[in-house]
């Protein structure tokens, strides 16, 4: 049983008339939206259409042309597409990497990774190993636990598990959904999954392939997201919806 | 897959080599051929027995050349790939001139070298230094800067100072570039000691292989020369191997890099 999902009615992440251009190139067009604290909002899109660049500029790792982000509170966490782990240090090294950065004392450091590493799955054994002996999904959960370290408000996932085969990654949702309704905190997820967006989201936004918003879709299913979700009539009408503005907006 | 070095990989060389000796000596007993153009292996061995001290000497006064050298190479092309990586005005500014160098011979600097440092030591370890800078130079600079851009926004989104992005990313990146630059400097100081004593190597009490190469060839020494010549080839080789070794045992962490 999942404890009960807490969201408040503030924005942790106020998007304003972003937009974003590359020379003639427009990537983003006038991209507004709130994302209150303790939702979880997934972003889909054709290829090419600024998802990526909208969740970078949220992350302060671009500068949109015009328009703002407006975060509430810390700095959130980031996971990339790639694991983007050091591959010179162990799975412990790479997960401590900002407490490192923050200075937190090496105890400290050692009980926070451990339960991080407990919290995405990875055994005991496995931190002490080096990247290159991990399996891609071994190397994403890492990449999550870095994220997860420093108790972050919000999370911002990239695709993160677009290299992932099906069952992997069906398995690293569950994980994922479990990490969410426990730590409490704010997504904002981009992937070209629109299964995986509406399973996992309350909030599907649709970006078109002109970098404007084609639609936003609240996800009205049960809070407590099981596999079997996936076959119901509700499950199928929402992934219809958010493919038919999908499709409107090629 | 890594496989086992096969044992074929040194009993073909061995084989090889005792073929061409046995040849080399049988060609010296049909033709007598002069000592003093091709003296036969059995008179290399003889005489190199002879004088063993003297060339074990020598051996050992160009390796401490060549180790000093290389030590200073590390040294200053570290500092100058740093220098180069953290600065694009010293980069765009120094770097050519860092390749000028390079295709300039080292006989033409070494007698310069040798007018600012006098005769001795000191002149063939700089000349060892300037033949082994170039690539710990462009290596370290390349490895501090081809790093992974999402390690780089990483550490951004981590609000890292530019010491910690230094030392947590850009370092530990470039010491698999450093390795490479070193094994290939490694070869090229005893290049630059051999030339260095052959130059400048002259009435000083530590008398190295080059110097006896100098001397051997003078005298008509022909079988020193040869032993000479070996030695000095043995100890690049060693030199090389040494490096390797050590940076494959240091660097275990790495090899994702170095198998690359």
């Amino acid at each position: 049983m999942t404890a009960p999902i807490s969201i408040s009615q503030n924005s942790a992440i106020t998007i304003d008339d972003l937009s974003m251009q590359y020379g003639d190139a427009t990537v983003l067009d006038s991209v507004s939206c709130n994302i209150p604290a303790g939702q979880w909002v997934s972003i889909v899109g054709p290829s090419g259409c600024g998802k990526s660049t909208l969740l970078r500029c949220v992350a302060g790792l671009t500068d949109p042309t015009t328009g703002t982000v407006q975060l509430e509170g810390e700095q959130p966490a980031f996971v990339f597409q790639d694991p983007t782990l050091l591959p010179w240090r162990s799975a412990a090294g790479n997960i401590q990497l900002p407490l490192e950065l923050e200075k937190q004392s090496t105890e400290s450091r050692s009980d926070r990774v451990l339960q991080v590493a407990q919290l995405v799955g990875l055994e005991a054994a496995d931190i002490d190993k080096y990247p290159r002996e991990l399996s891609g999904g071994m190397r994403m959960r890492v990449s999550i636990a870095r994220a997860l370290v420093m108790n972050p408000n919000a999370l911002l996932l990239d695709e993160p598990f677009a290299a992932l085969d099906e069952i992997l990654r069906q398995q690293l949702n569950q994980e994922l959904l479990h990490i969410w309704q426990t730590q409490q905190m704010t997504i904002l997820f981009v992937t070209h999954n629109v299964a995986e967006a509406v399973y996992l989201s309350q909030r599907v936004i649709v970006l078109n392939a002109n970098g404007t918003v084609g639609g936003d879709v609240a996800i009205d299913l049960p809070a407590d997201r099981v596999p079997a979700i996936r076959n119901t009539p509700a499950f199928f009408e929402k992934t219809a919806a958010v493919t038919r503005i999908l499709q409107e907006g090629l | 897959m890594k496989t086992k070095p096969s044992i074929s990989v040194v009993l073909y060389p061995i084989t090889f080599l005792l073929l061409l000796l046995a040849l080399w000596q049988t060609a010296d007993w049909i033709w007598k051929i002069p000592r003093i153009i091709l003296p036969s292996p059995w008179e290399i061995g003889t005489e190199s027995f002879h004088r063993i001290n003297d060339l074990l000497s020598a051996t050992l006064i160009t390796a401490q050349a060549a180790l000093a050298g290389f030590t200073l190479a590390l040294v200053i092309g570290t500092t100058l790939g740093l220098l180069f990586s953290a600065s694009k005005i010293a980069r765009l500014g120094a770097y050519p001139y860092m390749i000028f160098l390079q295709t300039v011979p080292i006989v033409a600097i070494a007698p310069l070298i040798i007018i600012w440092f006098g005769g001795g030591m000191a002149s063939i370890v700089v000349i060892v230094t300037v033949i082994s800078l170039f690539p710990i130079v462009t290596n370290v600079t390349t490895g501090l800067r081809s790093v992974d851009t999402g390690l780089l926004d990483l550490m951004t989104l981590y609000q890292a100072a530019p010491h910690q992005i230094l030392f947590k990313v850009r370092w530990p990146n470039a010491i698999p570039y450093l390795v490479t630059g070193a094994k290939i400097s490694s070869g090229l100081t005893i290049v630059g000691a051999v030339i260095g004593e052959y130059m400048a190597g002259h009435g000083i009490d530590e008398q190295g292989l080059g110097y006896y190469i100098f001397m051997s060839s003078q005298n008509f020494q022909t079988e020193i020369l040869f032993a000479s010549i070996f030695l000095s080839s043995l100890l690049g080789v060693t030199m090389v191997t040494a490096v390797a070794v050590i940076s494959r045992f240091l660097l275990n962490r790495w090899t994702f890099q170095l198998e690359q």
